[in-house]
Parts: C-alpha cells; sequence; structure tokens
C-alpha cells in the first residue's frame, strides 16, 4: 500500500442515468491509472473543487472503472452532473472486498437495498463467470419506488442463468405488478441451503441488520453473513482515524466485514 | 454559464462586516471578476435590479420595516447568508431584549416620538429562512472568501462548528484558562477566527457564538475557579451573542444561581425550584 | 549492535546545540514562553529554560523558579513533537484546470526540514514510535519527516503529579529509539550516552570528561527514583477487554457531564493522529487545493454520515476518545496508545483525569 491522496485524472466516457437521483459513471484513465480491484472495494471519487467521497465500485474491464452514484450532496451532486469528456479524480482501490472466492461450493444470497446493489454487481458478475463452482444465487433487491430500481435492463439476462431474482419496492406505482414491503419479507421465498450459504448484504445499517437477524433465523450463522460497513471515510488510507466503529478502521478492514463481528458492534447506540 | 449576483444588505449593524469584504484587497479583483455585485450600497450607489444569486445579509432586525424589507430581500435571493453577531444572533443590540424598551428611548432620546424600534433585536433567522451563517464581530475575511469561493464552486462551505480551542492548539498557544487562569470562552465557542485573543494572551469571549452543542454548564465551574461566576459570569455572556440560544440560556443559569447564592446569605428561604 | 562509544560527562550543553546547528538541522527544544515551558526553534542553548518547573494538576499548570539551574526538570510541554512531525496544517497538492478540462494535480515538492529534536523524554519516545507505526507509511510525507529527524532524548528524573509512564511502560528511562540521551545531575551536568551511529558521532565532538562510575550510578538511581514519584497510574489488567467491555457503562454519562467536547486533549495528546481534508478553491475557480489539518473525535462533524453525526452525544465522542487509546489501538495498530505524559490530565480545561475515568470503568466492572 502506498500512501497516496493525490488523485488521478480519469474522463467520463459514459454516463447512464439509472433512476431520478442516480447516475453510473463509465471512468476511463487519462493517463497512469488506479491498480486492479476486487468486487466490493471502493474508490476516493474527486470532483474538481468540491471534494471528495468514497464510491464502491460497481463494474468495470480492464482499466475502466465503473461507479454508479447516488445524488445526496454536494460532491455527489458534482459528480453525477460530470458529462462524457469531463475529468474526474479517481484514488483507490481501497478496503476489504466481498471475497466471493472464499464462497465457492455454497448457495448465494445477495441482499440489496436501494443504491446497496452497486457494490454487490461485481460479486454477481463474478459468480456468474464462474456458475460451476457455486450452488443456487438467489438475488433479493430492495427499492424506494420502481422508478428507484437499478440495472433493471440486466435483470433478464440475470434471470436467464438461473439466478433466482426477487425484486420489492417500499412504494408502488400504477404500473407496478410486483412485490411491495422491506427487502426481508423477500427471505421466506428465497432458495438456499442455510447450512450452505454465503449472503452479502449491502443497503442501509438498519436493513442490514434486519437482514442479518432474518437469516439467522433461516438458519445462516451470522459468520455466513457479510455486509458492507459505512462510515465517514475520508483518507481511505487508515491515516486520518474517521471511519473508526470500534476496533475496525472500515476504510483498512472493511467496508466488507463479517456480521459476527459487525453485528454487536453496530448493535451499541453511537459507536 | 452568466456570472452570478451578489448583493449585500445591512439592517441594524456597525457596517464593520459588510467592510470585511471591501477589506480582502487582495482578493477583490478576483472577487470583481467572479461575481457581479449588483446592490451593494457601502461600495456604490449604483444598484441593479434582483433577483439575486447570492444575498449576505449583515445587521439584525430591530424595527418594522426591518421585518418587512427582510422578507423582499429573501424573495429576491438564491442564497442567502447572514454575516456577522448581529444576522445570526441578534448582536450587541439584543442586549435589550428583556429589558423595558420604552424607559430606554424616554431616558436615551431627547425626542423619543422620533424612535420607532420593536421590543427586542433578532436574528435574520427568526424571520426567513437561512442557508448559511457567518459567524463573528466582526466576521473572518478568510471564512467570507471560502463561502464565497465554495458557492462559486458548488463546494459546501467549510463553516466549522467545533470550539475555538482547536485554532488555539493549532497555532501553538499555551491556554490561557489552564496555563494563567485566564477566564476564557474558547472551549464552548465555535472556531473561525483563527483563536486570535488567547494568542494575545487574553480570553477568548465568545464573538463567534457558541460552538455546536456548547456545554455551558461544564464550563461553569471552571470559570468559577477563574473568578468568574454569578452576575460575572452572566456578564460574560452577555455580549455581542446574548439572544444566541446557549449562551441566553447560560447567561440566566448563571443570573439566577447568583441569586440563588445571595438568598443564602441573606438567610433566607431557599428559592422555589 | 554497534560499538557504541563511551559515556560522557557534560558540563554545558552549547557545544551539543552549536554541533547539531553546524550540522544543519534545526534544533527544536524547550524554552520559556507565554507562561510555560513550550516547545520552539532554539537559536542556542541559552534558549532552554534553566532554573524553571511547573507545578501541573488536573487542568492547572503555572511555572515556578526553581533554586538549582536545570533544564530539564519539568512535566511535558503543552505542544508534543507530534506538531513537527505531523503537523497541525499540511497542503497535500494543488489542481488545476485547463479550457478542455483537463486535471493536473501536484504535489508539493520542497524537501522537509532536518530537525534535531532536543529533550525527548521517555514517554515523548514511546509516543514517536506509536506515531511511526500509526502514520509511517514508507515513502510517505510522515516517513519523510521522520527519517531526517535526529532525537537527544533525556532520561526523566523529575515526573509530575500528572505522569504515570510507568504504568504505561515508557518510561522514565529512554530506552531506544534515540540518537542521544541524557541524563540531568546536579550543577547542573549532563551524563550523554549514545543511542546511534548518529549519537556516536555527535558525541564524538563533544568536550566532556569520561563520568566515572559514581556519575553513572549517580543518574541511574535518579532516574530509577522517578519510577515510584508517579502521580498517577491505570487500572491493572487488560484494558482492551476492560474498554471493549465498558461500551454502555454508567461512567460515560457521568463524565459527559463534565467534559466541554472542546477537543483539547486529542489536541495535546502526543499520539492523537486523526485529520481531515480542506478542498479549497481561488475565485476564478482555476485553481484548486487541498489541504490536510488536525480533527478531533470531539468534533461533532468527525462521523457525519449523511444527515448527521455517529456520535453526537458528548458521552459518545468521550467514549470514542477513551476507548480508542486504551483499547481499540490494541485491534488497531497492536499496542495501546496511551503513553502516559499527562499532557490531557493538565490541558483539559476541565481537569478530567483519564487515568481516573480508567479507574471509575474498572471498578464499575467489578460491581
Amino acid at each position: 500500500m502506498t500512501e497516496t491522496m493525490t488523485p488521478l485524472p480519469y474522463r467520463v466516457t459514459g454516463r447512464r442515468i439509472e433512476a431520478a437521483d442516480t447516475v453510473t459513471l463509465a471512468l476511463a484513465p487519462v493517463g497512469e491509472r488506479i491498480g486492479p480491484w476486487t468486487p466490493g472495494q471502493f474508490t476516493m471519487l474527486y470532483a474538481f473543487g468540491v471534494g471528495e467521497v468514497p464510491i464502491s465500485i460497481s463494474g468495470g474491464d480492464g482499466a475502466r472503472i465503473r461507479h454508479t452514484v447516488r445524488d445526496v450532496g454536494a460532491v455527489s451532486h458534482a459528480v453525477c452532473g460530470t458529462p462524457v469528456g469531463g475529468v474526474l479524480g479517481l484514488r483507490g482501490p481501497y478496503g476489504c472486498g466481498w471475497d466471493p472466492d472464499s464462497a465457492a461450493g455454497a448457495d448465494l444470497v445477495l441482499v440489496a437495498g436501494g443504491i446497496g446493489l452497486a457494490p454487490l454487481r461485481p460479486v454477481l458478475e463474478h459468480a456468474l463467470a464462474r456458475r460451476e463452482r457455486y450452488g443456487r444465487v438467489a438475488v433479493l433487491v430492495g427499492a424506494r419506488t420502481p422508478a428507484d430500481l437499478l440495472y433493471p435492463r440486466e435483470y433478464p439476462a440475470w434471470r436467464a442463468v438461473g439466478v433466482q431474482l426477487l425484486v420489492t419496492v417500499d412504494r408502488a406505482d400504477a404500473g407496478w405488478g410486483g412485490h411491495v414491503g422491506v427487502v426481508t419479507t423477500l427471505l421466506d421465498q428465497a432458495r438456499f441451503t442455510p447450512g450452505n450459504t454465503v449472503a452479502f448484504v449491502c443497503g442501509p445499517e438498519l436493513m442490514m441488520r434486519f437482514t442479518a437477524r432474518a437469516l439467522g433465523d433461516r438458519g445462516v450463522p451470522a459468520g455466513a453473513v457479510r455486509v458492507s460497513l459505512e462510515r465517514n471515510m475520508r483518507c481511505g488510507i487508515a491515516l486520518c482515524g474517521h471511519c473508526q466503529l470500534g476496533p475496525l478502521l472500515v476504510c483498512r478492514d472493511g467496508p466488507v466485514a463479517g456480521y459476527d463481528l459487525a453485528g454487536p458492534l453496530l448493535a451499541v447506540k453511537e459507536l | 454559464m452568466a456570472t452570478p449576483t451578489l448583493a449585500v444588505w445591512k439592517f441594524a449593524s456597525c457596517d464593520g462586516c459588510q467592510l470585511s469584504l471591501l477589506d480582502c484587497e487582495d482578493e477583490l479583483l478576483a472577487l470583481a471578476g467572479a461575481v457581479r455585485i449588483a446592490h451593494f450600497l457601502e461600495a456604490s450607489s449604483a444598484v441593479a435590479d434582483g433577483p439575486y444569486d447570492i444575498s449576505l445579509v449583515e445587521g439584525s432586525v430591530t424595527t418594522a420595516g426591518d421585518v418587512a424589507r427582510i422578507h423582499r430581500v429573501r424573495e429576491q435571493s438564491g442564497v442567502l447568508v447572514t454575516i456577522g453577531a448581529c444576522a445570526t444572533a441578534g448582536g450587541v443590540q439584543a442586549l435589550r431584549n428583556g429589558a423595558d424598551v420604552e424607559e430606554f428611548r424616554r431616558v436615551v432620546y431627547a425626542r423619543p416620538e422620533y424612535v420607532a424600534t420593536l421590543a427586542e433585536s433578532t436574528p435574520i433567522s427568526a424571520h426567513v429562512p437561512v442557508d448559511y451563517e457567518l459567524r463573528g464581530c466582526p466576521i473572518s475575511r478568510a471564512q467570507l472568501l471560502e463561502l464565497l469561493g465554495a458557492l462559486l464552486a458548488g463546494r459546501r462551505p467549510r463553516l466549522p462548528t467545533h470550539s475555538v480551542c482547536f485554532e488555539c492548539k493549532s497555532r501553538g498557544t499555551a491556554c490561557v484558562l489552564v496555563a494563567a487562569g485566564t477566564p476564557c470562552l474558547g472551549p464552548v465557542t465555535q472556531a473561525g477566527c483563527g483563536a486570535i485573543c488567547p494568542a494575545y494572551g487574553r480570553g477568548c469571549y465568545g464573538c463567534f457564538g457558541p460552538a455546536a452543542r456548547a456545554d455551558t454548564d461544564a464550563l461553569a465551574p471552571v470559570l468559577r475557579v477563574a473568578g468568574v461566576a454569578g452576575e460575572d459570569l452572566a456578564r460574560l455572556y452577555r455580549t455581542f451573542n446574548a439572544a444566541a440560544p446557549a449562551f441566553r440560556a447560560a447567561a440566566g443559569r448563571a443570573e439566577s444561581a447568583a441569586g440563588e447564592a445571595t438568598d443564602h446569605e441573606g438567610g433566607g428561604d431557599d428559592p422555589p425550584r | 549492535m554497534s560499538m557504541a562509544i563511551e559515556p560522557l560527562l557534560l558540563s554545558t550543553l552549547a557545544p551539543l546545540v552549536a554541533a547539531l546547528r553546524e550540522d544543519g538541522y534545526r534544533v527544536v527544544g524547550p524554552t520559556v514562553r507565554d507562561g510555560a515551558i513550550v516547545l520552539d526553534e532554539l537559536e542556542s542553548a541559552d534558549a532552554l529554560p534553566y532554573g524553571w518547573g511547573v507545578d501541573v494538576e488536573p487542568g492547572g499548570y503555572r511555572l515556578r523558579r526553581r533554586a538549582d539551574g536545570a533544564s530539564f526538570a519539568h512535566a511535558a510541554s503543552p505542544r508534543s513533537w507530534k506538531s513537527y512531525l505531523h503537523p497541525p496544517r499540511e497542503p497535500l497538492w494543488t489542481a488545476s484546470r485547463d479550457g478542455a478540462g483537463d486535471l493536473t494535480v501536484r504535489e508539493p515538492e520542497e524537501e522537509p526540514p532536518r530537525y534535531a529534536f532536543l529533550g525527548v523524554r521517555a514517554c515523548d519516545l514511546r509516543a514517536i514510535a506509536v506515531l511511526d507505526r500509526v502514520l509511517g507509511t514508507p515513502g510517505g510525507r510522515y516517513a519523510r519527516r521522520r527519517e531526517r529527524v535526529l532525537i537527544v532524548a533525556v532520561n526523566c528524573t523529575e515526573p509530575a503529579a500528572t505522569c504515570f509512564c510507568a504504568a504505561t511502560g515508557s518510561g522514565p528511562a529512554a530506552r531506544d529509539g534515540f540518537d542521544l540521551a541524557l541524563t540531568e545531575l546536579a550543577g547542573p551536568r549532563y551524563l550523554a550516552e549514545s543511542g546511534s551511529e548518529r549519537g556516536d558521532g555527535l558525541l564524538s565532538r563533544l568536550p566532556g570528561e569520561p563520568p566515572g562510575d559514581t556519575v553513572v550510578t549517580e543518574a541511574r538511581a535518579a532516574v530509577a527514583a522517578a519510577a515510584g514519584r508517579m502521580g498517577r497510574s491505570l487500572p491493572e489488567g487488560d484494558l482492551r477487554e476492560l474498554l471493549a467491555g465498558a461500551r454502555t457503562a454508567a461512567r460515560w454519562d457521568d463524565v459527559s457531564a463534565r467534559c466541554l467536547t472542546c477537543g483539547n486533549c486529542t489536541m495535546v495528546c502526543p499520539t492523537c493522529f486523526c485529520t481531515t481534508v480542506e478542498d479549497s478553491t481561488d475565485l476564478t475557480g482555476g485553481t484548486a487545493r487541498r489541504d490536510e489539518r488536525w480533527d478531533s473525535c470531539f468534533d461533532i462533524d468527525f462521523s457525519y454520515l449523511h444527515g448527521g453525526p455517529v456520535r453526537a452525544s458528548a458521552a459518545a465522542r468521550y467514549r470514542q476518545w477513551l476507548s480508542h487509546k486504551l483499547g481499540t489501538w490494541h485491534d488497531q495498530f497492536g499496542e495501546s496508545g496511551c503513553v502516559g505524559c499527562g499532557r490531557c490530565i493538565v490541558w483539559c480545561p476541565a481537569g478530567i483525569d483519564i487515568t481516573e475515568e480508567a479507574n471509575a470503568l474498572a471498578e464499575e466492572a467489578t460491581r
């Protein structure tokens, strides 16, 4: 690991509006590129003069990186608004990822809440590229409204290769004929063998806690549930101290952590 | 993109904060290039009509006319920023809040009938929504430039809400409270000034107003050791930010504690609780 | 280990400071300013605080005249060496954007200064070692500064009422991590011992005499006696375990009623390393920059996560500080973050005492 807080210029080569407040950018290095990444890792994305935010990698190929970004603050607003041809700064990749290789032989359950599908997509792509190594694959997706669902164009392809895809929304609209309710209510329909399952859960903290508990009720032990933690990451390289969660420096020891470790920490108020 | 327009408005105030803008000598040319100053009577009598992208508002609301005018300013403004202790907390003129203004008017003015004033001096935020606040009496030039730079770049302005102690320690000032027993409001006052006063050996007098979640109760015993309690402590909080909620409450508690102490000395009954 | 050269007894520090300056070092050491013994750049040994001591207590610090001419008989300075190794503010880079929107980022190029730290106590030697482990990524900004620093340690013979380095295992004797170690003796005279090849070279150029066994024995005894005069101590046992089990202790509410959340403890702590970055632009918007500055877990914005702070209450913020310092530092960096210098006790305006709080938590845990 080298210590640098200096971003490398990356050009926006593709831009897709996913939802009213969410954009996926494809980024290609202008010159030097960041090192190789694994699913679940993040980068620090810099918008000129505005600032930097940690964003999970949602895909990519070769030197190109894809980031799905939700417009929730000044920096993410500037990032989301960057047009094709615009230049952003990038450094990373940082943190411990999902490590899907260690789940070989098991059933996979991916549970995503909202933007949480973005860091899980590389896990799914990884598993589908090595389909024979895994058992059943279930993907549970929750969003606020049908218009907020991420990557809906990819759903048919996922289903076509045998992924059990279950989708729910908090609030239906006129055209919605699917499930309504929080994502944990989908778990009963998911097909997996609890004793031989690895679950990957990403979404708001409360959603991850409820999901881990529901998985536990189905018989999946906490150690087989992986969550992606979120704290205030400023440096990404374990130097600034901001992202502490008890013993963890989330940028270094996370963001992905086993729920056996993370669960008791998340249960402590204001830790 | 069109050059953003800037307006500067004055309410009840001394003009010192507006002058901070003119005091940005090194940056004034760059500023003039970056924004179009459309309304700034302190600098120019030429006035362009609104709306204005950025409005800087100095001063507190003290008359019925002010109340109407601040609503008109808000309607014409994109981003509204209050500048200084008067606009953000009511200023030193808020010392009259809770006192008998009619009496002041009779005693002070030869022709009191010419003086139209409200009973209280109130911050701008008591009347209209405020987007950002610059604290201080006067404001910090550096914070003003950061705010304008941030608004132009689309960045969230960097306006720390931590204590003055951060700045004292960063500039290497030995704590005047600990090393000299000098009463200091630094631990409960918002940073941004650069910790000027302690660097010259005097305590912070709180001109930037309360820090986020300032714990004035925890400071009270510390200041008592430094020789300030009761009425004196109330006076310490009652200056430029007398009407800022945390300081007003702290002054009130200090005063009632002083009252209780007097009652005890007088041997009277315990005051009602 | 190199064949260290023999110790030397010095009658004055003037040649040492002069030699360091001659070698191009900026000498930083204790000196009297603003009613305190602070660390500052020294022009000569004359600037040392001869004949000054301090009286300290929780939340209190006063200079005091000493009858002897001792220059190192005072408690830890209000600022620590961290200010030089990990400065309060540092530019990280500047960026410019050309008409085509292309981005160029430049890091500052100037070499860090060469400092000689004069008068580093054992607690602070340990603090520097702690910072080395946290921030010392090879080739990084900290490492580049650190490798240029020469350290003249001072064995502590005058612990203060707020000291507890014996409890943290840091002192009072300087064991390693220095180039030269001094022990101040009556006179004053100074027993100088080398701890490195650089120290050997320095010592060989200084005028002095062989100390003789009596002087060495006197020096060792003075340092050993200091260990027994510590004003404070930490609870016995595994503090990491104690704090991991104390997350819901009632004591946090008790201390939070006294805590100002002003952040002073973190700023004076020689190992607190937290920082944040500040992005800014000039008014034309053509150039941007990023600076790093000290931050503190007592800042309400420190734990900010969409819409609000994770640690809003004073109790949660104090718990974070103390638990990190004595507990989770072990998880993160394999050792304690506390070196027992007592600065946080002295410079807390409210006089909150980390040892008292830790002992109260230990006591609560047994209930």
